[in-house]
């Protein structure tokens, strides 16, 4: 602060409390929602301190009790996502790391091209090829699969671009010296590249986990079966059960458990998150 | 493009370690890309057996649609929208954060939430909200003497899958605000302060200029993310209506390609759209080509 004055020290606190109160507002009044009975929503307005029925609500929408009121059970759905949210943030990974490192450590034919095509992904999003993407999996026979729900989503120009940044600051000694010891590349990526990429990739998986969590068009698409949905996606088959008003306790729940996984590790890694971010936009 | 000047030999190894990505993103991208442009030129039939060549007729008879015409309006409103309030919001929070030197940690902890909340599950917590029978904030907008009811007025559902898009975005825009502005240097607020300049003109002619390189970027950014990654929002809450009110272009093309199987409009909807993807690419790689040089 440059200079003291009070108003302004006021102003910005009054700021930041409406801001928190923007922020956190509405999460508060989902939770609150998730443990009332249902004939609290019939009509008046939603309470807004929390009620009895925490407990009853969750096991109802974690267990076979959804069924009773039209939902697919959510403890499945939790499952899904975490196989999908892992699947992608390791997948991507994986094969991101692998080609990045044969971009910058080889010369070989193609090379460029290799690169440009890779690059490409990034103007093709789901979203622009949803019904011809549809197609190629239901042709590969992948709908209603883990492998369906994870693999066509784990190429990724971001990642690539990151790593290959990364690599291009890792000292040529060391990549002589590996050399100059008889290291083949393989041991040289694995026993000095990757140990080194250790933030990055820490930082990266905390963005592509809830990247992966938070899908939602993708598991719309490939799934029918509801052994496979998952639970952002369940949240709106939940909204959309019944014909008349939705049973708000319910679908507060799921939200509430759909949201709690991604938010957590958000704040339990807050610092990773903050510098993933930074770092994939760049 | 930067190169290493100490490289390996050999092209099988680097072949198979660039052939997962590589098949991925033929399989997945490159190939319903372009059967999406084939399709784009093709009519099914009505029973789905077979297609016929039709030319550009998708193409025309989409620019000849009202509804579509329409949803392109309303993409750009929301777009614009979205884009505003986002930034507008997330700019007045991590200034005044930036002004904070103790709790700014705690503030920045709790501001970073809504990230990671998938915009599907943002776009239910309010809808709840606003829900005109029973939701807290239609109550209140009652009590303040103005209706609301987003499953009829299309106005509404408008303002309500804005509002959701925005809350979900502001922390992503806060991040990178408080990153810009604390990385200006005390010292010229300082030089500025004992040459009389106010917070609030410190404001408008040193951070503001300073910031440009940040909220340029963070425009793209959200304009992308209002353009593609809303469309949960969307399809969670109004599912595009009511009437044709939140249907903007990624919603139409899944509307008409999954929904109403009309995969030749689809496809050429989604020719269309790539253009504007790579078009808004383009501009973000001009602009960071030109921050380079900053």
């Amino acid at each position: 602060m440059v200079e003291n004055r009070p108003w302004l020290s006021v102003a910005t606190h009054v700021v930041l409390i409406i801001g928190l109160v923007i922020v956190l507002f509405p999460i508060w009044v989902a939770f609150v929602a998730s443990t009332h009975p249902a004939d609290r929503f019939v009509s008046g307005v939603v309470p807004l301190l929390p009620g009895t029925h925490l407990i009853g609500n969750y096991a109802a929408v974690l267990g076979e009790g959804a069924r009773q009121n039209g939902l697919p059970p959510v403890g499945p759905m939790l499952v899904n996502s975490l196989v999908m949210a892992l699947g992608i943030a390791l997948g991507k990974i994986a094969i991101s790391l692998i080609s990045a490192f044969a971009i910058v450590y080889f010369r070989f034919p193609f090379r460029k091209i290799a690169f440009w095509i890779i690059f490409l992904t990034l103007m093709l999003p789901v979203e622009v090829r949803i019904v011809p993407t549809y197609q190629v999996i239901a042709n590969l026979g992948m709908l209603n699969s883990y492998v369906g729900l994870t693999v066509p989503l784990i190429a990724s120009a971001t990642a690539t671009f990151l790593y290959r940044q990364f690599f291009l600051t890792i000292p040529d000694e060391l990549a002589e010296a590996a050399r100059i010891d008889g290291a083949g590349p393989w041991k040289f990526l694995k026993d000095i590249v990757i140990p080194l990429s250790r933030t990055s990739t820490a930082a990266l998986f905390v963005i592509l986990f809830i990247y992966g969590w938070n899908q939602y068009l993708w598991p719309l698409l490939v799934t029918t079966d509801p052994d496979y949905y998952t639970v952002v996606m369940g949240i709106q088959r939940a909204a959309r059960a019944t014909d008349q008003e939705p049973l708000w306790n319910l679908v507060m729940a799921v939200a509430m458990l759909a949201l709690l996984p991604p938010v957590i590790v958000v704040l339990a890694m807050q610092k990773l998150f903050v510098r993933g971010l930074v770092e994939t936009e760049k | 493009m930067a190169e290493k000047r100490v490289v390996f030999s050999g092209w099988g190894f680097p072949a198979l370690l660039l052939l997962p990505q590589l098949a991925i993103t033929f399989i997945f991208f490159i190939l319903p890309a372009a059967q999406a442009v084939r399709q784009s030129f093709f009519r099914a039939d009505a029973f789905g057996f077979g297609e016929r060549f039709v030319g550009l007729a998708n193409y025309t008879s989409l620019l000849a649609s009202a509804d579509y015409l329409q949803s392109f309006v309303t993409t750009l409103i929301f777009s614009l929208a979205v884009t505003v309030l986002t930034l507008v919001i997330s700019l007045a929070f991590a200034a005044a954060v930036d002004r904070l030197i103790r709790t700014s940690g705690l503030y920045t902890a709790l501001m970073i939430w809504p990230y990671a909340i998938a915009p599907a599950i943002a776009g239910v917590l309010w809808w709840f909200m606003f829900d005109p029978s029973i939701g807290i904030v239609a109550y209140w907008l009652r009590v303040g003497g103005l209706s609301w009811n987003h499953l009829l007025d299309g106005t509404d559902a408008l303002i309500l899958v804005i509002v959701a898009s925005a809350w979900r975005q502001v922390s992503y825009n806060f991040i990178f605000f408080l990153a810009g502005l604390q990385s200006i240097p005390r010292s010229l607020h300082e030089a500025a302060a004992i040459d009389g300049a106010g917070p609030v003109k410190r404001f408008f002619t040193i951070v503001l200029p300073l910031l440009s390189p940040t909220l340029f970027f963070l425009i793209v950014i959200d304009v992308v993310y209002a353009f593609f990654d809303t469309f949960g929002v969307i399809d969670a809450t109004t599912a595009g209506g009511p009437g044709q009110a939140t249907t903007t272009l990624v919603y139409k093309a899944y509307a008409d390609g999954f929904l109403s199987q009309n995969f030749g409009s689809s496809a050429a909807q989604s020719v269309i759209l790539t253009l504007v993807v790579v078009a808004l690419t383009v501009v973000q790689f001009r602009f960071i080509e030109r921050r380079v040089h900053y």
